[in-house]
């Protein structure tokens, strides 16, 4: 029993548990958005648009996640502007821009391997996070936070009905760049816990799992961010048991999460959907009998 | 327009001293990408209108509403709503949009109550959070479209006929003078045209101004009092009996339409001169009896009954 505590007695373990879960809360949020209108992968390119800031942030002494959010706004924007100005799909348009942004960032870490880690920013370390790092992630995972709640509401109206929220006077290209300045945000709180290859689970995971079990956008949200910061306060508790990465344990579990619900959830789960199936099947059965809705 | 004086600034908040117009002058819109979509384009409506937009797809319909949206801004001209800008009449909450069934998505988390509550948002504060009286609104407004069993439904669940009375429900819980409907008829069962028209002609005779572009030909006569016909700029605009002419009709849809014309030995067998004409774009027909064209008016359902 007293070796469960063991997490708890350990400062690094405290501090890594409720980060994991603040910046799993924040992804969680964001989540919600992201996948309903069709930009998952969004959140996959800018994780690893980021790494030429962390590199060249290394390199110049500045803090780590200026840089990483200048790349990551400057490669939201890149994605933008190629998608304006030419017929590229937007799969193209994601995929040239951020590879290029990766390959440039493993090029800069490459000419100075003694500055930075590469390995820390693709899978993430969070058990041995600095305190500034910490407090750095903080800051974003509080903002970020912060913003989201008290703007939910006009982001649902922009992603939901662009033309509707302009026509009741809510500014939608100004809510725009503020999420996608969010996410970059988060994506940049993300990489100190589950490392780049992994954010785009921490932004996709959640928000499709709520998806499943409910109808309602508010719900949607708060059993996302439920999942987010449930399954990244375990995952990190567990990955002092497991000896393994904390990311890896993190997305494990919300793929966990995930399943669950693609199999049993009540109405839009795939058990109910056989049920479904059969009922109607049995109901129209040459004997006559009808089925009622 | 600049207002300095507290007193004189809430008196124009208030709707009703704003009267429901459209004004159109000389607009034209070019793309980014270079392509000219309107040009020269002018007309004007008044309060208790409803006014078909008419063209072939691709004439600059959907260019003009964004343009009235304020979502476009354009590159010549001038667009006034209740003799405001664009983007000064939303935030007044003037303009209520009634989008196209394939612009919404149908598999987003909310229900028939959440979408008509969007339309009370320019009414509330920072937070957005409803007053009473804005779900008193609500509650008005989805019964006033008979949706009150379904609120509870979310989107995807509905038939095409209940969709678009949702987004209907809607543009009258937000109290938009100006309401723009972007082909609100299609997909729709003729029940609901029918409920659809009648509550547009409630609207109108409410002092609200009607937008709507529409394919659906044979039906503008019978609830249209005005007509705007584009291509890629307004060819005529004015009252339907002179505007929807099957002259005009035929500049506007150029060899687009399907067009049957039958007279002589193909129509009757006595020698009597007169001929019907039927233009369609397979969704609705419009038939206009007689010669050329040139003065005809289309026939209205009222008219074939009576006569």
């Amino acid at each position: 029993m007293t070796e469960l505590l063991t997490p708890f007695a350990y400062d690094y373990m405290l501090k890594a548990m409720w980060v994991s879960a603040l910046v799993g809360g924040m992804c969680a949020f964001l989540s919600a958005y992201l996948m309903l209108k069709g930009w998952s992968l969004m959140g996959d390119a800018l994780a690893h648009s980021v790494v030429p800031g962390v590199a060249g942030a290394y390199l110049l002494g500045l803090p780590y996640s200026a840089g990483a959010f200048v790349a990551g706004l400057l490669a939201a924007l890149g994605m933008a502007f190629v998608r304006s100005q030419s017929r590229l799909r937007e799969d193209a348009v994601i995929g040239l821009v951020f590879t290029s942004f990766f390959a440039a960032g493993l090029l800069l870490a490459s000419l100075n391997p003694v500055s930075v880690n590469v390995q820390s920013i693709v899978l993430g370390n969070i058990l041995g996070i600095a305190d500034e790092d910490a407090i750095q992630v903080v800051i974003i995972s509080v903002v970020t936070l912060s913003i989201l709640l008290l703007k939910w509401k006009d982001l649902m109206l922009v992603f939901f009905d662009e033309g509707h929220a302009r026509s009741v006077g809510i500014n939608a290209g100004a809510l725009k760049i503020l999420f996608f300045t969010l996410l970059s945000a988060a994506v940049v709180a993300a990489l100190q816990t589950v490392g780049a290859c992994l954010v785009i689970a921490m932004v996709v995971t959640p928000g499709a799992t709520a998806y499943l079990l409910t109808d309602r956008f508010p719900r949607l949200l708060a059993l996302a961010v439920a999942i987010g910061v449930v399954t990244s306060f375990t995952g990190a508790y567990l990955s002092y048991f497991l000896d393994g990465a904390t990311g890896g344990v993190i997305v494990t579990l919300q793929t966990l999460v995930f399943l669950a619900a693609f199999l049993f959830a009540p109405k839009y789960g795939l058990l109910a959907a056989r049920r479904r199936a059969a009922e109607t099947g049995i109901a129209t059965a040459p004997d006559g009998g009808q089925y009622r809705p | 327009m600049t207002v300095s004086h507290p007193a004189q600034r809430t008196a124009l908040d208030g709707d009703e001293i704003l009267q429901a117009s459209i004004s159109v002058q000389g607009v034209a819109v070019t793309y980014p990408n270079g392509t000219t979509a309107l040009k020269d384009a002018s007309f004007e409506l008044g309060p208790g209108t409803i006014c078909g937009l008419v063209g072939v797809n691709g004439s600059g319909k959907s260019t003009l509403f964004k343009a009235i949206m304020g979502f476009v801004a354009p590159s010549a001209g001038e667009i006034r709503v209740a003799g405001l800008t664009p983007r000064e009449a939303q935030k007044r909450n003037l303009v209520a949009y009634v989008p196209q069934a394939e612009d919404v998505d149908w598999n987003f988390p909310v229900l028939v109550e959440d979408v008509v509550m969007m339309g009370r948002y320019g009414r509330m504060g920072f937070l957005r959070r409803p007053s009473e009286n804005d779900r008193q609104k609500v509650d008005e407004a989805i019964e006033r479209v008979g949706m009150t069993a379904y609120r509870k439904r979310q989107i995807g669940e509905l038939s095409g006929g209940q969709r678009k009375r949702v987004f209907l429900a809607r543009a009258l819980a937000q109290e938009g003078r100006v309401i723009l409907l972007d082909e609100p008829f299609t997909g729709v069962d003729v029940t609901t045209e029918t409920a659809i028209i009648e509550l547009m002609r409630e609207l109108k005779s409410q002092g609200h101004l009607m937008l709507v572009s529409t394919h659906n030909l044979g039906s503008v006569p019978d609830f249209c009092d005005q007509v705007v016909l584009v291509l890629r700029t307004v060819l005529a605009a004015g009252p339907t009996a002179a505007t929807f002419t099957q002259a005009n009709l035929e500049r506007a849809f150029g060899g687009v339409l399907r067009h049957f014309r039958l007279d002589g030995a193909a129509l009757h067998e006595d020698d009597d001169r007169r001929s019907v004409t039927v233009l369609t774009d397979d969704e609705r027909p419009v038939v206009f009896y007689g010669g050329s064209g040139e003065r005809d008016e289309p026939l209205r359902r009222g008219d074939k009954e009576s006569g």
